[in-house]
């Protein structure tokens, strides 16, 4: 006999916290960047030719056997100890057994009771800035899984027409990170769990052990979400939303699943112990296939690698490398800039951090950076519906649009204009200039023919000019922008209009 | 001009003899090579000790090495000592350009895109490669009856078996179609075979061969070793073959020691041997290998070693201990088996192409009954709630073998004890009781299991057939087994040459197959 999950309409959100405590749990799996991969010497690369960056290890020919990669280890060690765990002294690897296509050797090599990092803590920073503490479980080391694609209407594994699978992911160096039951977070649940995950890309980026780019799945998220009835404290049973790949759908994904939740146990039903798909274009999960407890891995130590030790000297050494924490570095940075709390959360929760920091490190002041990261280039990867900072622009090219500011050869309004061609791949802002004849018209000749001729065609405003009403100048201001295609200085034109006519200015 | 001896005379010669005329010009790699391919021709219809014979590359390699040697100088200053002298390969040990098969269905057909380490290195060393040597499927079986390509007959009476699962490798070396050959011992496939075919064998200390590119049926007990037909032989190839290899994390970082040093100073005086009482004496024990045993007891303590006794109390737990841990492993290492990227794929007759039902049909197809049984066990016992009272409570007991081990080291250079309680048993005559099969390997097991050094060294015959002799020494300390074995060898008329004048004439037999 099989349970099937009673369907029922979710909640709102308000209702379900209403009624029910969320308790969430996440799995992250970061994938290092090393050169090569976890337990063979074929290059670790992503977006080649399928099956070109294998080896017969990766492959799992006969014969074969597994060597650790030790920069892979160190990089376990550095998160573990900014993940605040504790780093074990000697470790295993385990075989975590299961027949899958997508694993050649049919197991994978993974920690299983003796993970390289435990017992850690992340205090996450809120939108509000108010932080949150999130307890670590363990931090393993482990070698990721081929890519498989499934042919046919169904995208899955059931039913499709063929499989294709990819092996260069396999065998690619992967840490997992796993919390302890997060318990308190009420209304903000969704909230702590993209604070969450974007801490931990943050830290994963900044100790540069992985590209940390979410869209490429080098940072990956399963999120776990169950309900308690308010004033319980029995944790329900709970979903496992699979592979929730940026920031914003994992806010997205603890927001329905806790809706989902309680929209079933508050009319009766159960929750299937189950993992769920999440779908980007309805914002919601569907089911995938049942999670037991018991599933049977049949664990034992990897016979073919010898235990790591890890000593306190290599710790200390790799804690000693440690860069400055993302929450110390925030401080910092916000002092140096001098922004606003709000200003400087938004700068945070647009990922424009780096980005700041680059350009004002380049020359540009604070204000001016933050201007243009905040303002034009957001607007424009808004329009594109990307993160800003995946737009493509370089903080030197901020600094290059500045200078030509600065230097009064273009505007505020052209250097936006050169910023769009220069993302249309013209070049650099001083090239795009050049090219396009946009440097600002200050030479009087161009300037003086264009302000004759809006005269000429504007004997009213001429004659209300000289008859003392100077405001009247901005009506001729126009017709020479439209001349010389904005490149006009407008206080320049203001200048030749009074000298034209004779008047002091 | 050289001449050269007739091909059967130069068959019977020691791999160190073939060495020794191919550096003194007396003899060419090339017509040794033809001397035992054509004693390959001759007798594999009736043995089947053979899975693949490369002829052509064999001679390639020969032709080789002679015009290295004509052409003199540095270059043939540089060759190996073995170099030109033919080998063999059990065929669990994957080889470039020649099928590996590991005597499988699930791999027939398989061509390695790599090389072992090991055929690396003979390759480096230019010994011409005769073929691949048949075996119990992956590995599993004592008698090569378990082959899925048909069983291999004991060249001293073609009816028996020739010990397993390495019985290619000592039946053909056994019977001169190859000097030199290498197996894989688990628990004794190495060894046991060595007793029953008269050939010496070695089990090296864990990690002092490299074990990559050898089929894994058991990663924590296997170990790739030489079968030869004298002590001597076997410490040249065993320094061939060992040594550290970055590919393989188990393998230890020392250098490999001198062992043919040790294979050649026969003195035991003064030395201490111990003999293993629960290995000494028991149920299942013959009386002529017995009587073989106490004749080498005998033989020791005249040229002056000193005979003790020690107690390993632990040994009777091994080969339960042994038949949790080696299925467990294997049962992980053959998961790979499954049709998907390698090997054969067999189709379900009926119902949906679903890639369970395929995995499940080829291997249902692919594995012969001894393999299936051991995975089965092996999934059993690492399931969950099983594991702590199976495979937890066996590593334990593989700890107190381990310290026994070190107890009676404390007593002795080198422990002794027959091979097999056996000689060489008829073919079908255990097949269909696998305990009786698995109790071949009650005196080898636990070196496996402690990951010290073994050798077999044959200690003359028992109505017509060999009984063995097993020396173990601590791990690293395999030339105390060579020495030990050189002196057992010396003793009992040298370099085996009683047994091998009594060896039947195989090329004039037939057999109904």
């Amino acid at each position: 006999m099989t349970e099937t999950q009673t369907e029922a309409q979710p909640l709102s959100f308000e209702e379900a916290l209403e009624k029910y405590d969320p308790v969430l749990g996440f799995e992250v799996h970061v994938e290092l960047n090393t050169k090569s991969k976890m337990f063979s010497s074929a290059p670790n690369a992503f977006g080649d030719e399928p099956n070109t960056n294998v080896n017969e290890v990766d492959l799992g020919l006969p014969g074969t056997l597994p060597v650790v990669n030790g920069k892979a280890v160190e990089s376990a060690i550095k998160l573990g100890l900014a993940l605040n765990c504790s780093i074990a002294e000697y470790c295993r690897f385990a075989r975590k057994q299961y027949f899958y296509p997508d694993l050649p050797k049919n197991w994978q090599t993974s920690q299983y009771d003796e993970p390289i990092a435990y017992d850690g803590y992340l205090d996450v920073e809120l939108d509000d800035g108010e932080t949150f503490r999130v307890e670590i479980e363990r931090a393993h080391m482990e070698e990721d899984a081929g890519k498989l694609t499934h042919a046919g209407t169904s995208g899955r594994i059931q039913g499709a027409d063929y499989s294709l699978v990819d092996y260069n992911r396999t065998g690619v160096p992967l840490i997992e990170i796993v919390t302890k039951p997060i318990t308190g977070a009420g209304e903000r649940a969704p909230e702590i769990a993209r604070a969450y995950v974007t801490a931990i890309r943050d830290i994963v980026k900044g100790l540069d052990i992985s590209d940390a780019r979410m869209e490429r799945g080098n940072v990956r998220c399963d999120a776990n979400v169950s309900l308690m009835p308010k004033g319980t404290t029995d944790f329900g049973t709970r979903s496992e939303t699979k592979n929730v790949n940026s920031t914003r759908a994992v806010e997205q994904a603890v927001h329905f699943e806790i809706r989902r939740h309680a929209g079933i146990l508050s009319t009766g039903g159960s929750i299937i112990q189950e993992t769920r798909h999440w779908l980007e274009t309805s914002r919601t999960t569907s089911s995938g296939r049942p999670k037991s407890d018991a599933d049977d891995y049949r664990y034992f130590p990897e016979p073919d690698l010898v235990p790591i030790t890890v000593t306190q000297e290599w710790i200390e050494r790799l804690r000693a490398e440690l860069p400055e924490p993302p929450a110390v570095r925030r401080r910092r940075l916000r002092e140096a800039w001098g922004y606003s709390d709000a200003e400087f959360r938004d700068v945070v929760a647009a990922g424009l951090m780096d980005q700041i920091e680059e350009t004002v490190e380049q020359g540009a002041s604070p204000a001016v950076a933050r201007k243009w990261w905040m303002g034009e280039i957001s607007r424009l990867a808004n329009a594109r519906d990307i993160e800003p900072a995946a737009l493509g622009v370089e903080p030197e090219t901020i600094v290059a649009l500045n200078v030509l500011i600065d230097e009064g050869k273009i505007n505020d309004k052209i250097a936006r204009q050169v910023l769009e061609h220069h993302l249309e791949g013209e070049g650099s802002p001083a090239e795009i200039v050049q090219a396009r004849g946009l440097e600002v018209v200050s030479d009087d000749g161009a300037l003086t023919a264009a302000v004759e001729k809006a005269m000429a065609e504007n004997p009213d405003v001429v004659e209300k000019v000289a008859g003392g009403k100077l405001k009247a100048i901005g009506a001729l201001i126009g017709p020479v922008m439209k001349e010389t295609r904005g490149q006009a200085d407008a206080g320049k034109v203001r200048e030749i209009v009074l000298a034209k006519l004779g008047i002091e200015g | 001009m050289t001449t050269t001896p007739h091909s059967t005379d130069l068959i019977r010669l020691t791999a160190a003899e073939m060495a020794a005329k191919l550096r003194a010009g007396e003899i060419t790699s090339v017509d040794l090579t033809q001397a035992h391919l054509d004693r390959i021709e001759a007798v594999e219809p009736t043995l089947n000790a053979f899975l693949h014979v490369s002829a052509e590359e064999a001679l390639t390699t020969a032709a080789e090495v002679d015009k290295i040697r004509v052409a003199g100088g540095a270059e043939a200053e540089k060759l190996h000592p073995l170099a030109g002298v033919p080998i063999a390969i059990k065929d669990l040990i994957v080889t470039k350009g020649q099928p590996t098969t590991a005597a499988s269905k699930i791999l027939e057909g398989w061509m390695s895109p790599y090389d072992a380490t090991v055929v690396e290195k003979i390759r480096e060393a230019k010994l011409p490669i005769l073929g691949k040597t048949n075996l119990d499927e992956f590995a599993m079986g004592s008698s090569t009856e378990h082959s899925a390509f048909g069983p291999t007959r004991n060249p001293w009476d073609i009816e028996r078996i020739p010990g397993g699962s390495g019985g290619g490798s000592a039946a053909a070396v056994a019977a001169f179609e190859a000097p030199l050959a290498l197996g894989t011992d688990t628990g004794g496939s190495i060894r046991e075979p060595g007793a029953f075919t008269g050939t010496v064998g070695t089990k090296p200390t864990y990690g002092g061969v490299s074990r990559y590119g050898a089929i894994a049926m058991a990663s924590s007990l296997d170990q790739i070793g030489p079968v030869t037909r004298t002590v001597e032989d076997a410490a040249l190839l065993h320094e061939l073959i060992g040594g550290h290899d970055p590919k393989d994390s188990t393998s230890l970082p020392e250098p490999v020691p001198a062992l043919v040093d040790a294979a050649r100073t026969h003195d035991v005086a003064g030395k201490k041997i111990g003999v293993i009482k629960q290995l000494a004496t028991g149920e299942g024990y013959q009386q002529g290998v017995l009587d073989a045993f106490n004749s080498s007891l005998d033989a020791l303590r005249e040229a002056g070693a000193e005979i003790v006794e020690v107690d390993c109390p632990s040994f009777d737990y091994a080969l339960g201990a042994y038949y949790l841990i080696m299925p467990s492993e294997a049962s992980s290492n053959l998961a790979r088996y499954d049709g998907v990227r390698y090997g054969t794929r067999v189709l379900p007759e009926e119902g949906p192409l679903t890639i369970e039902r395929v995995m499940g049909a080829t291997r249902a197809a692919g594995f012969g009954e001894e393999v299936k049984r051991r995975i089965i066990l092996g999934t059993y016992a690492l399931s969950a709630g099983y594991y702590d009272a199976y495979y937890g409570s066996a590593q334990k007991i593989r700890t107190l073998i381990q310290r026994d081990f070190d107890a009676a080291f404390e007593q002795a250079d080198v422990l002794i004890s027959p091979t097999a309680p056996t000689v060489a048993f008829k073919m079908g005559e255990k097949t269909d009781d696998p305990m009786a099969m698995y109790l071949n390997d009650i005196a080898t097991i636990p070196a496996n299991l402690a990951g010290i050094p073994g050798i077999n060294v044959p200690a003359g015959l028992s109505d017509g057939l060999p009984v063995g002799i097993q020396f173990l020494a601590p791990a690293k300390e395999d030339a105390r087994v060579y020495h030990a074995a050189a002196a057992l060898e010396e003793l009992l008329g040298g370099k085996g040459e009683v047994i091998w004048q009594q060896i039947p004439d195989l090329a004039s037999s037939s057999v109904d197959v």
